[in-house]
């Protein structure tokens, strides 16, 4: 039986996806302007990141007015409660994102250091495991989801390889002490895409099985 | 861990030739709620009026297999049927005072039921009333008529007499259906407090109630019992796809 609420979730699903591939978006943009040294994009990375606060909100809305008009239980409650939890990801992502493109702006108006060859990498593979998170939520995909938390650990590895090659950087010359602090902070940033990645699938798993794998090893 | 109240195992129940009920196998335990879910005509009201044998006035209608209470079958042979009712009290979906005065509907059964003294029985409708949360509400009109209280009180009513005679046991058909949402706080919020006094079992069309005051929940379907878990398992994550079905309002 098609169920009113049924339309309700798709609606907020679309919502959620919407704002997911908003997300993408701006995290390769913020790549790319790192990379390419390009303060406009930059910029406008930053300034679209209102649209995403935005939908953060008619997205919270929607699910709380769902919340109390249809008192969902069992799947559909898992449902609501997973959106809850993914939408602040998404928008931390954004955030994040954002972040990123203010260093990049600021590292725009220094001379360029020494490309290290892990931050590209790390960047890769942060955007990768948001793209794999919101595919294994749209699919209900457990494995996908599993297999996005374990590859955590590899960018946690990145990250500090990251921070080791700017370091001798720093130890190399004072003069990259500024450049070098604010690419370990885009390092960080990018681990912290990885994190709420992680976050993302957890709640996928929550949703297809019903069981809260946070903050316990996977077997 | 509670102890378990009544044990049901492989019970079936018929009305002359049709099986209404299917197998049950079920612990109820001490101080508990319990409630019964499922579509109307599952079998859930069968099931309970089983527990205290309402169903032995219904010509033709006979139950198999085991309902212990405390251990003792109820359709033993050496089961007195009055002194297990006593035991068992029972409240309805549509409240059904007496025509007497609000005294006398609590007093009924220990009238009928033993030699208590005048100030007995003062004493007892006083604590029962109380413990129906309906004291404050009709201590100064005890000699009214029972007619004269609202759907909601009148329910209260009902449950105090069911109190008064001192049973283990609560059974309720659909207390709250009939009740405005106030009325029906008030039935949950009681259910929740004898909870610790008495073990409950009640029947309800109504799930988020069956969420709200239950410890563990049955679901029926066609006479049979589909699920029993405790009450957060069944709402957040059933095992059995009928009950998930159920929960979410997918039937049809």
């Amino acid at each position: 039986m098609q169920r009113h609420f049924d339309r309700d979730i798709e609606e907020i699903k679309e919502l959620l996806l919407r704002m997911g591939g908003m997300v993408e978006q701006q995290m390769g943009d913020s790549v790319r302007a790192l990379l390419d040294r390009d303060t406009d994009l930059a910029q406008h990375v930053i300034e679209r990141d209102r649209d995403i606060d935005q939908m953060e909100l008619v997205i919270d809305q929607k699910t709380i007015e769902l919340m109390a008009v249809m008192q969902p239980a069992a799947s559909d409650l898992r449902f609501v409660a997973t959106i809850m939890k993914i939408n602040p990801e998404l928008e931390r992502i954004a955030d994040l994102a954002q972040d990123v493109c203010e260093r990049a702006i600021e590292l725009n108006r220094e001379p360029a250091l020494k490309p290290i060859s892990q931050l590209p990498l790390l960047a890769d593979h942060a955007q990768r495991m948001v793209r794999e998170a919101l595919d294994s939520f749209v699919r209900g995909d457990v494995e996908l989801a599993r297999n996005v938390i374990r590859q955590d650990d590899v960018v946690d590895q990145l990250t500090e390889d990251s921070f080791r090659s700017l370091l001798t950087y720093m130890l190399e010359n004072p003069r990259n002490i500024a450049s070098a602090i604010r690419l370990t902070f885009i390092g960080k940033y990018f681990e912290r895409m990885a994190d709420n990645a992680t976050n993302i699938c957890e709640m996928v798993v929550y949703l297809v099985e019903g069981k809260m794998i946070k903050h316990t090893p996977l077997q | 861990m509670s102890q378990t109240k009544i044990t049901v195992r492989d019970f079936d129940f018929y009305y002359g030739s049709a099986k209404v009920l299917h197998g049950i196998t079920l612990d109820v335990p001490e101080n508990q709620v319990t409630a019964l879910i499922g579509p109307s005509g599952c079998g859930k009201s069968t099931f309970v009026r089983s527990i205290n044998r309402m169903n032995d006035i219904i010509p033709e209608a006979h139950g198999e297999g085991t309902i212990l209470i405390d251990g003792k079958n109820v359709y033993g042979r050496e089961t007195d049927v009055v002194s297990l009712r006593r035991r068992v009290g029972m409240v309805f979906q549509k409240s059904n005072p007496f025509p007497k005065s609000i005294f006398d509907n609590v007093a009924y059964g220990l009238r009928i039921n033993g030699r208590k003294t005048k100030r007995d029985i003062e004493q007892i409708v006083e604590k029962s009333l109380t413990r129906a949360a309906l004291w404050d509400e009709v201590k100064d009109r005890l000699n009214g008529s029972a007619f004269a209280l609202s759907g909601g009180q009148q329910q209260r009513l009902c449950i105090a007499r069911a109190l008064a005679v001192d049973p283990e046991i609560l059974l309720m058909d659909e207390p709250a259906s009939a009740l405005d949402p106030i009325a029906t706080t008030k039935i949950e919020e009681l259910i929740y407090e004898l909870k610790s006094n008495y073990t409950i079992v009640i029947v309800t069309h109504n799930m988020q109630q069956a969420a709200r005051v239950s410890d563990q929940t049955a679901f029926f379907m066609l006479g049979k019992l589909v699920e029993v878990s405790d009450t957060k398992t069944i709402f957040m994550n059933p095992k059995e796809k009928m009950t998930e079905d159920y929960v979410t309002g997918r039937f049809g």
